[in-house]
């Protein structure tokens, strides 16, 4: 409702009310965040100076600031390399997720048959089967890419083989009744009934998919010219240069967050018009 | 009983479109949904299939569909076979794609048999026009109301021209206002379009209104208790759901119900 409408409508002192507290709720939602957590910098910022801490073990955050300024050129190439990877291994998880749940869902007999393997890959600690793939990959961008799938396709095969799975009983009829083949059935109707459960699978891949990166890259302790953030802050520490991990550290997050945000966008554009989850709810 | 049987003349089997004989259906878990049914449905008639739950009513409509088979008895069509693509199927439920608009859940039957959207687009208009959602075809259904989204839904079975529609309590959800409104509509599509429809319902006030046949049944097991003839000329308005003779026919009706109630196998159904 906008404030020219309000004006126009006398409201009764109950609406008027809950009409203010939905502006506080509007305000506040993006204020309150934001003001702990420049409260919360800024008491970092005091501990340093209070307790005199050195910049190698903490630095200050406007040092991080400038850091994250003077290491640009470093950093960004970095971080450049590390969202190759994300990038690249969420395209694989996708292709990969979907391309198998497509398969599981045409027979429950090969759905029952391999997902034990899935969820074998998805259980056993990337860490601890990385020095296999060390050992067998030979490709460094490959490796790390191997190990950004492992992590990632899990939620978007075991959401997407939901979402085929779960299509509405009396539909399927329906498309029986019409003659639809495998193939129609499988396009017109239950691809797009597992689109909500795929985007699901996608937001956590999204950041999985990272989160397997910068893992395989801290296993594989890659450095040299094209390695990504976690080769940065492994050097970084090792070199007791502090500002820069720190400063590799936001990088990161931010990524991570970015990600995110991206995804909820894309799937709140596809889903806005029809799936419950996309409504925003009124009044 | 009797007294009904007297008043009626006997019900019409010949030039029947399709004829269940001895039809019986057991579900795995040994439930006998339908036992020895035996009916016949004229072509171009509108046919009600009245019952309390659990009578079968759903079930012989999914046998005559060809969404389950028989255990027992025949289907018989006339002329030996029946192309399912001359079947409109409405359910309980609008049953409508969520992320397709108005005009695409119409044109989907269509699609499935590989007709283009340009080729299908004037049945579609047509067809949305008939059902009075002129102007909705770009909607998505979670914009419509039950009662639109429910024409939506017949307009998608008659879209293929069926000759035989079926329809599942398509009503059954819907506000009494609407589904007289929604009744008037669909016997005027039925008049125009001269299909054959059998239609299950557990009204006593809609079976009467819209059909000329009634097939009352039973339940435990499902099968067929008596049959009434609804001698009443077509068009029918709102004028006959007020007449004297409306009242009639659903008092016999709503005591011929009462007794199939009575008649069931393991005595009083309370409906769950």
């Amino acid at each position: 409702m906008t404030a020219t409408e309000l004006s126009a409508v006398k409201l009764d002192p109950e609406e008027a009310r809950r009409v203010r507290q939905r502006r506080v709720e509007r305000i506040g939602r993006w204020l309150f965040p934001l003001i702990v957590m420049v409260l919360a910098v800024w008491l970092w910022d005091r501990i340093c100076v209070w307790n005199g801490i050195p910049r190698y073990i903490l630095p200050r955050p406007l040092e991080v600031l400038h850091t994250l300024h003077d290491d640009a050129g470093l950093l960004f190439s970095s971080l450049l390399f590390t969202l190759k990877i994300t990038f690249l291994g969420l395209v694989l998880a996708v292709v990969g997720g979907v391309g198998l749940s497509v398969l599981f869902a045409q027979s429950k007999w090969v759905e029952m048959t391999f997902f034990p393997f899935a969820v074998i890959l998805q259980v056993t600690p990337i860490v601890a089967v990385f020095p296999l793939i060390n050992i067998y990959v030979g490709n460094q961008t490959a490796k790390l890419l191997l190990c950004a799938w492992i992590v990632a396709f899990f939620p978007i095969l075991s959401n997407t083989t939901l979402g085929l799975n779960s299509v509405d009983r009396n539909l399927r009829d329906l498309f029986k009744l019409n003659g639809a083949s495998r193939w129609q059935e499988l396009w017109h109707l239950r691809l797009p009934a597992a689109m909500p459960y795929f985007l699901g699978g996608l937001k956590i891949a999204g950041g999985l998919s990272l989160i397997g990166a910068v893992v395989a890259e801290f296993v594989a302790g890659a450095s040299g010219q094209s390695s990504g953030l976690a080769s940065r802050i492994i050097e970084a520490g090792y070199r007791l240069n502090a500002p820069r991990l720190f400063a590799a550290l936001i990088l990161i997050s931010a990524t991570g967050i970015i990600i995110f945000l991206v995804l909820s966008l894309v799937s709140h554009l596809i889903l806005r018009r029809w799936h419950e989850s996309a409504i925003r709810q009124e009044g | 009983m009797q007294q009904n049987k007297l008043d009626l003349p006997p019900v019409r089997a010949s030039g029947a479109l399709l004829s269940l004989a001895g039809v019986g259906k057991v579900f795995s878990n040994g439930v006998k949904a339908l036992d020895n049914v035996d009916l016949a449905i004229g072509e171009g008639d509108f046919v009600s299939l009245l019952g309390p739950s659990g009578c079968g009513k759903s079930t012989a409509l999914r046998l005559i569909a060809g969404l389950s088979t028989p255990t027992s008895g025949t289907l018989e069509w006339r002329g030996g076979s029946f192309d399912r693509s001359g079947l409109g199927f409405v359910f309980q439920e609008p049953t409508l794609l969520p992320w397709a608009s108005v005009f695409d859940n119409v044109w989907l039957p269509l699609r499935l048999r590989g007709v283009s959207k340009a080729k299908a687009a004037p049945a579609i208009v047509e067809m949305l026009s008939r059902v009075h959602l002129d102007g909705f075809a770009e909607a998505v259904p979670r914009e419509l109301s039950g009662g639109m989204k429910m024409r939506v839904s017949i307009a998608r079975a008659l879209v293929t021209k069926p000759r035989l529609l079926l329809m599942d309590e398509p009503f059954a959800a819907l506000d009494e206002i609407t589904r007289f409104r929604l009744n008037d509509d669909l016997l005027s599509l039925w008049q125009d379009e001269r299909f054959t429809a059998i239609f299950v319902t557990h009204s006593v006030f809609e079976s009467v209104f819209l059909s000329s046949r009634i097939v009352v049944m039973a339940a435990r097991p499902g099968r067929v208790f008596e049959e009434l003839a609804v001698e009443v000329a077509y068009p029918r308005d709102e004028a006959f759901r007020t007449s004297p003779d409306y009242a009639a026919l659903c008092r016999r009706a709503s005591d011929v119900l009462s007794a199939a109630m009575q008649a069931n196998g393991g005595g009083r159904d309370d409906g769950h």
